[in-house]
């Protein structure tokens, strides 16, 4: 009943827009992979060894030690229907794997949403923090405290040499995966962002654009995360995305101000297009969307959109995904239904009164 | 552009994955991404399948160079597997994933080379589990400790090496104790 709640309403602590550099940073992810001694990794188990992992993991979870950490509330993959599922997935707070493919798969929420802790994923528990801006130490600060609940209970499959035991060789050592989803604008349009993709992968970091898409991301959306789990320190891996992260954030700034200096007119007229087509459009596909939306945030960024707030602006990138659409529609919708929705959804956000 | 998985389906997801320096684009149907999971929302790692296996087949490439690792399977004709699980090698370098935790032990240093392929190292050397962890940390210590105790004795520094006796018979006691 009360877990209807995550899929009703569009947001999320992540979309607040409050974190340092929100600008920029839209939000700041962490993940940790752990899994249990002596029970199959989720590929191989059976549904009853799989449904044990979920009890073992949510006895912990919502035990009295925990209580600092939060209060979770259990969703069971086989309780939702797919649209249900999608909307988690497209606010973030499960992975498309657990929605699809997982047996016996569970997440545990907390009530903001900023935690969300995974069950019978690839691995038996992915604890995973989502915050606002650029905030990778207090991810890490939170996600390490849950990892040290769940470690006095639990017994983790680790190893002296090899560390945190993953089912893919790809998470294995330190088990963290930490990305931050960057707004990336101004470094596409003066067409700098395929140069600074390439040197990334130089420093044992990946990029990715949101939904999917590479250097030709929706909503110029890009994920920025590392690659190494095994070998360097935890401290390590969040220091140098840090650092990384850093860089390509002051590049964003300096090729704003580029822009700003030499093409204000071609920058207003770009932002106040997407603007004016997004208060008055009837049909928007969802391509269209992330596009004018990056532009309406950019827009509020630099100050010439000011009626308009970043976390309207986080929330519309949710409440327009095909998921979420539906599920508010409460059926299924062909695309063109979808488009028109769409449309709406935006008109009503950008001119609501109560906006902050 | 058609899908490249399926080859008819139209490719609406075009996606550029960059791996220890190269640079791979996948352009596939949604459908496709589905079934290979992992595409939306910026989780997980896509085809990371396809890109373990190209991993996996430069394997024998490296093991001609280091050997002697592989002395014990040497002579004998049987496939290396997982003991616990019954996952071979042969089954993990098709999925890229491992059956549970004691693959890694069976598997041993034949994974050495891509761990250092996918990480650039093979050694674990961050966070320590608190509480089973603990005994490891220990451990660690009383070897060191003992070493020392032996060269304190070799040079006959007797008075330091009596200090370092006391310091690991109180590590004995506490890994007795726990
Ligand atoms: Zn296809
Ligand atoms: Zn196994």
């Amino acid at each position: 009943m009360t877990q209807q709640r995550f899929m009703q309403h569009p947001w999320s602590n992540w979309m607040k827009a409050t974190g340092p550099e929100a600008d920029i940073v839209v939000s700041t992810r962490l993940r940790i992979a752990r899994n249990l001694q002596q029970h199959p990794f989720p590929m191989l188990a059976t549904d009853s060894q799989a449904q044990e992992v979920v009890n073992k993991v949510t006895e912990v979870a919502q035990s009295d030690a925990m209580k600092a950490r939060g209060q979770f509330e259990l969703i069971r993959m086989d309780e939702l229907n797919p649209l249900e599922k999608k909307v988690l997935v497209e606010k973030h707070l499960i992975s498309p794997n657990l929605a699809e493919e997982s047996r016996k798969g569970a997440v545990l929420l907390n009530q903001d949403e900023s935690i969300s802790i995974m069950v019978n994923e690839e691995d038996h528990i992915r604890i995973q923090v989502l915050l606002p801006g650029f905030q990778l130490n207090e991810a890490w600060e939170i996600g390490t405290k849950i990892d040290d609940v769940f470690e006095k209970v639990l017994n983790y499959a680790f190893d002296e040499t090899r560390g945190y035991l993953t089912s893919c060789p790809t998470n294995v050592g330190t088990g963290i995966r930490a990305s931050v989803m960057l707004h990336l604008p101004a470094l596409v349009m003066t067409q700098q962002i395929n140069r600074i993709l390439q040197a990334i992968n130089q420093v044992g970091l990946v990029v990715r654009g949101l939904y999917g898409e590479g250097s030709e991301a929706l909503g110029n959306l890009f994920q920025l995360s590392n690659q190494v789990t095994l070998g360097m320190s935890e401290t390590d891996i969040l220091s140098n995305l840090f650092s990384v992260a850093n860089q390509i954030i002051e590049q964003e700034r300096a090729a704003r101000r580029y822009l700003q200096e030499h093409s204000r007119i071609a920058l207003e007229d770009r932002i106040y297009r997407s603007y004016g087509i997004l208060l008055y459009a009837r049909t928007v596909e969802s391509k269209e969307a992330s596009q004018r939306l990056s532009d309406i945030r950019l827009g509020i960024d630099i100050g010439i959109i000011k009626n308009v707030s970043t976390f309207a602006c986080n929330e519309l990138l949710v409440m327009t995904q095909p998921g979420f659409l539906q599920h508010h529609a409460g059926q299924k919708l062909t695309p063109e239904q979808r488009d028109e929705r769409r449309a709406r959804l935006i008109r009503e956000k950008l001119t609501s009164k109560d906006m902050a | 552009m058609n899908c490249e998985e399926c080859g008819k389906r139209p490719a609406t997801l075009h996606l550029t994955k960059i791996v220890n320096g190269e640079k791979t684009e996948y352009h596939i149907c949604e459908q496709c991404a589905k079934e290979k999971g992992d595409v939306f929302g910026g989780f997980g790692n896509f085809g990371i399948n396809q890109l373990l296996s190209g991993l996996l087949n430069f394997d024998p490439m490296i093991k001609k160079e280091g050997s002697q690792a592989k002395e014990g399977t040497a002579g004998t004709q049987k496939p290396l597997r997982c003991e616990t699980c019954g996952l071979t090698y042969a089954q993990f370098s098709k999925s890229g994933r491992f059956g549970c935790s004691d693959c890694y032990r069976f598997l041993g240093d034949r994974l050495d080379p891509l761990f250092r392929r996918i990480h650039g190292n093979t050694q674990h050397i961050g966070k320590v589990p608190e509480r089973t962890g603990g005994k490891i940390k220990v451990r660690k210590e009383l070897d060191q400790l003992k070493s020392a105790l032996q060269q304190y004795v070799a040079k006959e520094e007797f008075e330091k090496a009596a200090e370092i006796r006391d310091r690991i018979k109180a590590l004995e006691q506490k890994i007795a104790q726990s």
